[in-house]
Formats: C-alpha cells, sequence, structure tokens
C-alpha cells in the first residue's frame, strides 16, 4: 500500500468529430473538472497534462498548453508522454506529487483532435523508429495487430467472429446511455456482420474509431479532501505504470517480431496481466473485489482478452463469460459499462482519464441509467504503444 | 530499406538477426548495439541468419490502404495483402512479414508451415526495394 489520493472532481468535454482544438476540449474538461470539484483554478498547485501532438512541437507542450488556456497562475507543472497509457501516466504523476506532499491539489488534464482513418506515425524518413519501420515495410496498422490477436484467440481458445460481434452489442447498448459518448446507437450482431472486413476477422464495427475528445481530474490529498468537506471521496488506490519483462512472447504493437525466449524463459504471465497484478497488488485487492471494470476495447476480441488478463475469468472462458451476461450491466462483473471505446473511439491521451472519469461517476452512484448496483471497487485498464501499462483501481 | 536485414538470393534467402555472444539471445529486426536480456553482462552481437521456415503463429490482412509510409500507387486499386506472424521454433521468436502476393487469409491457418523467401516491397524507375515475405510450403501442422 502506497497510501491513496482523493479524487474530488471529474469532467468531460463529449467525444466526437467536432473539428476543434485539443486546447479546447481539455478546458473545457478541465473547467467540468474543477466545478465538480468545488475548486477554484488559482488554487490549484499542479497541473500535469497527457500529451498529444501539435505541430512543430509534438507532445512536449501540453501541461503548459491548458495552464496557459485555463490562465496563468504559477502551478507547477508536468507534461507526460506513454502513447495510449499518457492519462494514466498522467494520473500516476499527479498521485506520486500528493504523496510526495510536492501538491495539494493537482489536475490531470488529457485531450485530443484524432485524424482521420488509421493512425499513422509521424513524418519523415526514419528508419530508427520502429512505429515508422512497421508501416513501412510492412503497411502493419494498429488494426492489423487486432487481427492477429483476434485471430490467435480463434485459434487458440476457438472464439469465433460472433464472440467478438457480441462485444460491440453489449458495449453499444450501453454506450446509447451516457451523454459523453460519441456513438449512442445501439449497434446488432447483424450490423457487425455486415460491415466491412478492415482487418481479417476484424469488421469496421469490431474495431474503435479515432475520435476527438478530452477528460479531466481534480485530485487530492486525503486530508485536503478533509479539510475541502469532502469526508468521502473516491479513492485512487493503485496506478499501475509497467513495461513488459524480457522477453516478451507475444508479438505487440509496433514491434514486427517478439524477444527471442531461447537464452531466457519467458515470465509464466503475460504483459496485460502484468499490468493488472501490479495494481491488485498496490491496492490490496483481487479480481474477486471487484465492481466492475473499463478497459481498452480497441478491438472487440481485445476485450475478451482483457478479461483474462485481469483475472475475470480463466484462460479462454471469455466469451462464455460474455454469453452469460457476466459482463453486462447487472452482471456478475460489468465491463466497459461507459461504452467503452467502442461507444467512444480513441482520443489518446485522453482515454485513460475518460475510463477513470467512468470509475468515479460509477462509485459515486451517478452513472444514472449505466449505474453499477453497489459500486465499491473499479479497475481500469490500458496498454500504450512502446511498452508502457497501466491500470488504475479506484474504490468507495 | 533497412541495411542487414536479409541476404541471399533464391534458395539462399534468408532473414538476419543478431546474436549475442554472452547469452546467445537472437534479436531480429537485428540488435547491433546492447543486449536487452536485462540479466546480461552484455556481449559482441553476432550477425547470424534466421531459420528459413517456421510456422504460422496468426495472421490477418490489410483491406484497406495504409497511410504513408507505406507506399503505394494511390492511382491503383488497393489490393489487399495478407500479413503473417510466424514462429521460428529454432530461435524462439515470432516474426511478422507479407505473405507472397496472391496469397490469401482463405488460404492460411495457424500452425501451418512457411517459408521466408526474396519479394518485392516497392519499386520506381531506378530501385527495386527487396524484402521478405512469407510463403506457405503446403505442410500443415
Amino acid at each position: 500500500m502506497t497510501g491513496e489520493v482523493a479524487v474530488l472532481g471529474a469532467g468531460m468535454h463529449p467525444w466526437g468529430k467536432w473539428g476543434r482544438s485539443f486546447v479546447e476540449y481539455g478546458t473545457a474538461a478541465a473547467r467540468a473538472a474543477l466545478a465538480d470539484a468545488g475548486v477554484d483554478w488559482r488554487d490549484v498547485g499542479s497541473i500535469v497534462g497527457a500529451d498529444t501532438v501539435r505541430g512543430g512541437y509534438p507532445g512536449y507542450v501540453a501541461g503548459a498548453t491548458f495552464a496557459k488556456a485555463l490562465g496563468w497562475q504559477g502551478a507547477r507543472v508536468t507534461s507526460v508522454y506513454a502513447a495510449c497509457a499518457s492519462g494514466a501516466q498522467a494520473i500516476g504523476t499527479a498521485r506520486a506529487q500528493i504523496l510526495a506532499g510536492l501538491a495539494d491539489v493537482v489536475l490531470v488534464v488529457g485531450a485530443d483532435s484524432a485524424p482521420k482513418g488509421f493512425f499513422r506515425p509521424a513524418g519523415g524518413d526514419r528508419a530508427d523508429d520502429p512505429d515508422w519501420l512497421r508501416f513501412r515495410v510492412l503497411g502493419a496498422t494498429n488494426p492489423t495487430y487486432f487481427g492477429l490477436y483476434a485471430r490467435r484467440r480463434m485459434a487458440v481458445h476457438g472464439d469465433t467472429p460472433e464472440d467478438f460481434a457480441r462485444v460491440k452489442v453489449k458495449n453499444s447498448a450501453l454506450g446509447a446511455l451516457n451523454p459523453y459518448a460519441r456513438y449512442r446507437k445501439r449497434v446488432t450482431a447483424e450490423e457487425v456482420a455486415a460491415s466491412a472486413v478492415v482487418a481479417d476477422p476484424l469488421r469496421l464495427l469490431d474495431i474503435c474509431a479515432t475520435s476527438d475528445g478530452g477528460a479531466a481530474l481534480v485530485l487530492s490529498s486525503m486530508e485536503f479532501a478533509r479539510r475541502h468537506g469532502v469526508a468521502e471521496p473516491v479513492r485512487i488506490r493503485a496506478v499501475s505504470t509497467v513495461t513488459p519483462r524480457y522477453p516478451n512472447p507475444v508479438l505487440d504493437l509496433p514491434d514486427i517480431a517478439t524477444d527471442s525466449a531461447l537464452a531466457v524463459s519467458p515470465p509464466e504471465e503475460t504483459f496485460r496481466a502484468s499490468i493488472a497484478r501490479a495494481a491488485y497488488e498496490e491496492a490490496g485487492v483481487g479480481p474477486e473485489d471487484l465492481s466492475f471494470a473499463e478497459v481498452y476495447d480497441l478491438s472487440t476480441a481485445l476485450e475478451l482478452q482483457w478479461y483474462e488478463d485481469l483475472g475475470l475469468c480463466g484462460e479462454g472462458e471469455a466469451a462464455k463469460l460474455l454469453w452469460d451476461g457476466g459482463t453486462a450491466l447487472g452482471g456478475r462483473i460489468p465491463v466497459n459499462v461507459s461504452g467503452g471505446l467502442a461507444s467512444f473511439g480513441e482520443a489518446v491521451p485522453a482515454q485513460a482519464i475518460a475510463q477513470v472519469c467512468e470509475l468515479v461517476w460509477q462509485l459515486r452512484g451517478e452513472a444514472t441509467d449505466r449505474q453499477v448496483e453497489g459500486a465499491r471497487v473499479g479497475v481500469s485498464a490500458n496498454q500504450g504503444l512502446f511498452g508502457h501499462g497501466s491500470a488504475v483501481i479506484a474504490v468507495r | 530499406m533497412v541495411a542487414g536485414w536479409f541476404t541471399g538470393e533464391g534458395e539462399g534467402f534468408r532473414l538476419l538477426g543478431t546474436r549475442c555472444s554472452a547469452c546467445a539471445s537472437v534479436f531480429f529486426p537485428r540488435e547491433d548495439a546492447l543486449c536487452r536480456n536485462p540479466g546480461c553482462p552484455g556481449g559482441d552481437l553476432c550477425e547470424v541468419p534466421l531459420s528459413r521456415r517456421g510456422r504460422v503463429w496468426s495472421y490477418t490482412d490489410g483491406r484497406y490502404r495504409p497511410p504513408s509510409p507505406y507506399v503505394s500507387d494511390p492511382e491503383l486499386p488497393w489490393e489487399p495483402y495478407a500479413l503473417i506472424a510466424v514462429e521460428l521454433a529454432e530461435e524462439r521468436l515470432v516474426v511478422l512479414g507479407q505473405a507472397v502476393p496472391g496469397v490469401t487469409v482463405a488460404e492460411l491457418a495457424v500452425g501451418m508451415e512457411v517459408e521466408v523467401v526474396a519479394g518485392v516491397l516497392n519499386e520506381d524507375a531506378e530501385t527495386t526495394w527487396t524484402t521478405w515475405h512469407w510463403r506457405p510450403t503446403g505442410v500443415r501442422a
């Protein structure tokens, strides 16, 4: 146990293709989180921004960009980049600052304006960058990897495209209940099956879209929360931000080969499972304690993988858990009650923060139609390019 | 495209990796600076050809034209390619590559044997960029 921090406020800008600057989304989310917390921006001691790319200054300016937009007030400032795990690392940084006594109240912000279509590497001839190489040499997009994992599950566990489609059916029904989601229409299995194949066996409706969006949190020390009149805040009890262990035997973004297991045997648990375990150990809880989970459903098949990696069921049992309704609202362990990335789309620096916003609303009992009854413990899990993995555990 | 990733022609075509002289770990793409095994004191990294044949770990395809830096002619209709992740038993690693042109996912299965062959990545008036492709040998697991 490393101590807890309080979540005083959560805020979002609705997701979608709005065509505006990431600064606008992040600032709107930040103002919403500050209002939710009842904290004046001028009383925030530190701001942590999850990085995005802005012409000429890729990623290096997020914290200061949001601070300037909100009005310079002299706060400590930090920007973090960890690809899809950027938001979780921003939360982890804020928590570390609070626990170290560097700041009492920290604003965490992530926002993006994503380009349409496939994500692609930064420009230029950059043969020293694995992300550039996989596109240049193989034409391997992100859905390529999702397709490889999906096909592997089909071969190893007997999953079917109908199993994958069922995830979309579940998540779209939940997203329809979430006012911040981009897609708010229920999708049928027939509609998934009728959508175009993008990367066999995955279809367009199996893969999450790129989106604009913003999310923010106001975190504080427990003592500040009490002084602020919040006796029982939602608390963050763990933020795991771990790398894989050598040798990683699972082909992963953006690499075109795995490590060799010739000299050293691979660890018993996979990288994704280690992300969850690190969080469980830090929080002193296990999968049996969870009320619900928010996971990166970059593809429908990947959500099933997370069930097993989080320990919600045994290996190969994810499809059964899904069909039994175990991960639906009202089930044993609801997953992606926010609607997931299937309903939000990807706004990279914002999405791990958005997951924690959902944890907060659920744990406060403020999630309206999509509320998990009696939610006490929630986990979010994600994985970022280049070996970033993170999970957050929040409790009430 | 990248120097020293493969060598040879015809039956002699091989992917090239490197092997650490201290711990025997193999790396592909080649690692020439430092051994990545965290428990290794660090040894010289020597070039080593990889096995010619392996088995399909998984596969997929690209039904939509990938963005740059992938090079393709926007004037021509998009022809999907299959991508195969291949497990090399001797090196105990998985290497991703495109399938030879014309092979579709319908002809592939996890566990099937494939072999590495030279292929063309793209070409213009002056240059042909070569690459590696995986080609099914017709042997099922």
